[in-house]
């Protein structure tokens, strides 16, 4: 029996809609299922409260805490770095062989695995540097592993800047440094900061790296050399050593609506900044 | 002249990614090469011993279970990714991608500790009840990996896809072709390379993946003969043991690392090399 | 009197390829010089020599002097020159902000100035690019807003702000209307005597309007330069009747 090509076609979109029907129906699963059962957990004494008995009662805000500082310190340092990289690419060389070896650089760290980072940060600051488990050493280790996502995103930002506004500030007798910061990366902004909100919404989902440099001390950080327990490692030793299934949906749900927000927060700022940029 | 010190510092800046790795790369093998010189390679790669306490470190059941693993999750995620990603270039009304693409994005925000969660909460009594055995199998672990690797096959794939001239595309539908038969045809095979090289992109992600897979896996040290046995992956190895390791049992661990490292820089090498857009 | 700008033998190629060859001219102060020609003639390439805005492109070669005040324009300080001889595009380029902080962009870059300073300039910027009058009450809105012509004097007062001594523009109303091309020469012959204008026109009546003296390029060869008066009745070389006259271009 053949089959007639546009009948074939029509039989080939039923068959791919269900396959992308299907990937959406897993997303939405997985974040109804959190939600369900997670969802009568988000009380304040859960959110705002100590952990008790090692996490089977009691709150998480030690864990939100950590998670806070983490991710910043980790944007901290990853942010410049990553600016900074991606302005050399773009405004003071073209390509050549050194522009390919650092950008195979950012690439290739890039895929590095998580757990890779993990045991480097443990090995290098928390053992030789002397850290210790401690919110430095995580937010060091979280820091390189978010960068080559921060350096391409800035990267295509600053190229995506149209070379007249360039040369209108060259124009007025503005030196390159003069254009690139008063008018270059103002102008990149919202593709830089988009960047840098997506490494924050990895940091947040981290967890190999952190219990290997963090720790997982259930204590309020107080500085930075400090141990913490971020919410993913708390969702993760909860949910292995059974201490509390219902809290652990809680913990589940917070890091899921947290990352959420992070990325609808990324994506309508640039939205918006590129519209008021027009 | 400041521009020029500018200039420089920023210079400086732009290697540090590239040091990065460098210093990745040389911490861990600093630890992991005197271990493997001193059991030797055959014993360590070959050995289907893992028994730290004796002073036996053979990772072949690990490294055949991430294989296996790594490969089931790329078929998965391939079948599954490809199709996603045909229809979303294709098929799907215009309108409607731009709110699907996001969303399947936002299946790469979940954390893996959640991905891993939902595989022992929902996926491996399902396992057990159709398919028997403990649930937590290779086929637990592939099929978690196969959704987790998703988002970054369907973006490359809809990207290789997009990369197609649509000279060939309008001229295939000029010659009277359907949209599917276009795609079959013409659009596949010319997007080829960038497809391959999102499949061995995903591989690489797979074989990276720590936490879910420590979930979802079972963990035995056993070398896996079915799909439906526990197994252990090298990533796993690490992160279960690195709690309580010292000595030369800690030196293992960063072998195992390195092994993982290297495989890792091979697999992206080759997916570098294929991507690579041809004349 | 030594003129202001100088060129000597100039030739120019980029990317291989030969823009400008044996270029000599001299242009007096306080002049309104017209650069004619077809398109592809090299008088953009002119422009962006004299400025050295054109060393920003990869295989540029050149050889002749460019002279301003006497002293070639590669010794000098390059922000420098680039205040001292202005350059306005053909496409009006208003930077992302208010009408104040673009006017205001030039004189900040040196950082001398304080507030009142600034406003001073701004507003006498203005006034010189006859557009105070039209937005002396939205001076914090955003410049991107303004219409064509007024974005493009808008980028003419940004050039007055930083007190160049040339200004050069280079085919600054060819997406203008009358109006606006008018509002625009009339600034020109208003600020003769504050600035030496170059300006680079595919618009032969504009060149006869606005210009004391005119050079006529062609293929990267300088053909005439005269006074605009001769030059558009009385050309010495066939090729420049034949292009006043319409009969090329």
């Amino acid at each position: 029996m053949i089959i007639r090509p546009l009948a074939w076609q029509r039989i080939v979109w039923v068959a791919l809609a269900a396959m992308t029907l299907f990937t959406l129906v897993v997303l939405f699963f997985i974040i109804g299922f959190i939600a369900s059962k997670g969802a009568h957990v988000m009380t304040p004494e859960f959110l705002f409260g100590m952990p008790e008995r090692m996490g089977k009662e009691g709150g998480i805000l030690p864990t939100i805490i950590a998670t806070i500082y983490i991710t910043l310190l980790a944007i901290a340092i990853a942010t410049p770095i990553g600016v900074g990289s991606a302005v050399y690419l773009t405004e003071y060389t073209r390509e050549s062989p050194v522009t390919s070896i650092i950008r195979f650089g950012a690439d290739a760290l890039s895929g590095v695995p998580s757990i890779i980072f993990g045991l480097f940060g443990f090995i290098l600051f928390v053992i030789r540097l002397r850290m210790g488990w401690s919110i430095l050493a995580g937010g060091l280790s979280l820091a390189f592993m978010i960068l080559p996502t921060i350096i391409r995103t800035s990267e295509e930002a600053i190229r995506a800047v149209p070379y007249n506004l360039r040369e209108v500030s060259y124009s007025l007798g503005g030196a390159k440094s003069q254009t690139i910061v008063r008018v270059v990366l103002p102008n990149a902004l919202p593709g830089i900061l988009t960047g840098v909100i997506l490494g924050m919404g990895r940091s947040v989902a981290e967890t190999a790296v952190v219990i290997f440099t963090a720790g997982s001390s259930l204590l309020i950080p107080k500085s930075l050399f400090d141990p913490a327990r971020t919410m993913a490692v708390h969702f993760y030793i909860l949910a292995r050593e059974g201490l509390s299934m219902e809290r652990a949906y809680g913990t589940a749900l917070l890091l899921i609506v947290a990352i959420l927000l992070i990325n609808v927060v990324a994506y309508s700022l640039m939205f918006r900044l590129t519209r008021k940029m027009r | 002249m400041r521009e020029k010190l500018i200039e420089r510092g920023l210079l400086l800046v732009a290697f540090s990614a590239l040091a990065m790795l460098f210093l990745i790369a040389y911490f861990i093998f600093r630890e992991g090469v005197p271990l493997v010189a001193k059991v030797g390679v055959w014993h360590f790669i070959a050995s289907t011993h893992w028994a730290p306490s004796r002073g036996q470190f053979g990772i072949l059941p690990m490294i055949v279970g991430s294989l296996e693993v790594t490969i089931l999750a790329v078929v998965i995620g391939a079948t599954l990714g490809l199709s996603c990603a045909m229809f979303l270039a294709e098929f799907a009304p215009r309108g409607s991608v731009r709110v699907l693409k996001p969303m399947i994005e936002l299946l790469a925000g979940i954390p893996s500790v959640v991905y891993g969660f939902i595989g022992v909460v929902v996926l491996i009594p399902w396992i057990r009840r159709t398919f028997g055995g403990p649930g937590f199998s290779v086929l637990a672990s592939a099929i978690i990996l196969g959704i987790m690797i998703l988002p970054t096959v369907i973006a490359i794939t809809i990207d290789a896809l997009n990369a197609v001239p649509p000279l060939y595309k309008e001229g295939s539908l000029a010659l009277g072709a359907t949209r599917w038969q276009t795609l079959y045809r013409v659009q596949l095979p010319a997007a080829r390379s960038g497809i391959i090289a999102a499949f061995i992109l995903g591989m690489g992600r797979a074989i990276g993946e720590t936490m879910a897979v420590i979930m979802v896996a079972g963990n035995a040290l056993t070398m896996p003969t079915s799909l439906l046995e526990p197994v252990r992956t090298l990533t796993s190895n690490i992160a279960l043991e690195m709690g309580y390791a010292s000595g030369d049992h800690q030196a293992a661990l960063f072998a195992t690392g390195m092994i993982l490292f290297v495989i890792i820089a091979i697999l992206n090498t080759i997916a570098l090399v294929i991507a690579r857009p041809r004349t | 009197m030594a003129a202001k700008i100088s060129v000597r033998n100039l030739a120019v190629a980029v990317n291989k390829r030969l823009i400008l060859t044996g270029v000599d001219l001299d242009l007096e102060e306080n002049t309104i010089v017209s650069v004619i020609g077809p398109a592809h003639s090299g008088k953009t390439t002119l422009l962006r020599v004299i400025n050295r805005l054109i060393e920003a492109q990869r295989e540029l070669l050149r050889s002749g002097e460019v002279l301003l005040d006497g002293r070639e324009v590669r010794r000098l300080d390059i922000d420098v020159l680039r205040r001292r001889v202005g350059l306005i595009f053909a496409t009006p380029v208003p930077l992302p902000g208010t009408i104040f902080d673009n006017i205001a962009y030039g004189p900040r870059l040196q950082r001398r100035h304080h507030h009142h300073q600034l406003h001073d300039i701004v507003e006498s910027s203005l006034r010189a690019a006859f557009l105070w009058d039209e937005v002396k009450d939205r001076l914090s809105t955003s410049a991107l807003r303004l219409s064509g012509g007024q974005q493009q004097r808008l980028c003419i007062a940004r050039t007055i702000a930083v007190d160049p001594e040339v200004i050069m523009m280079d085919e600054p109303t060819s997406g203008l209307d009358p109006i606006s091309t008018a509002q625009i020469e009339n600034a020109m012959r208003e600020l003769k005597r504050r600035f030496t204008w170059i300006l680079v026109t595919n618009n032969v009546k504009q060149a006869a309007r606005v210009s004391d003296r005119v050079a006529f390029f062609l293929s990267g060869e300088l053909v005439e330069m005269g006074d605009a008066a001769l030059i558009f009745t009385k050309p010495k070389d066939k090729r420049t009747d034949d292009y006043v006259s319409g009969r090329i271009g």
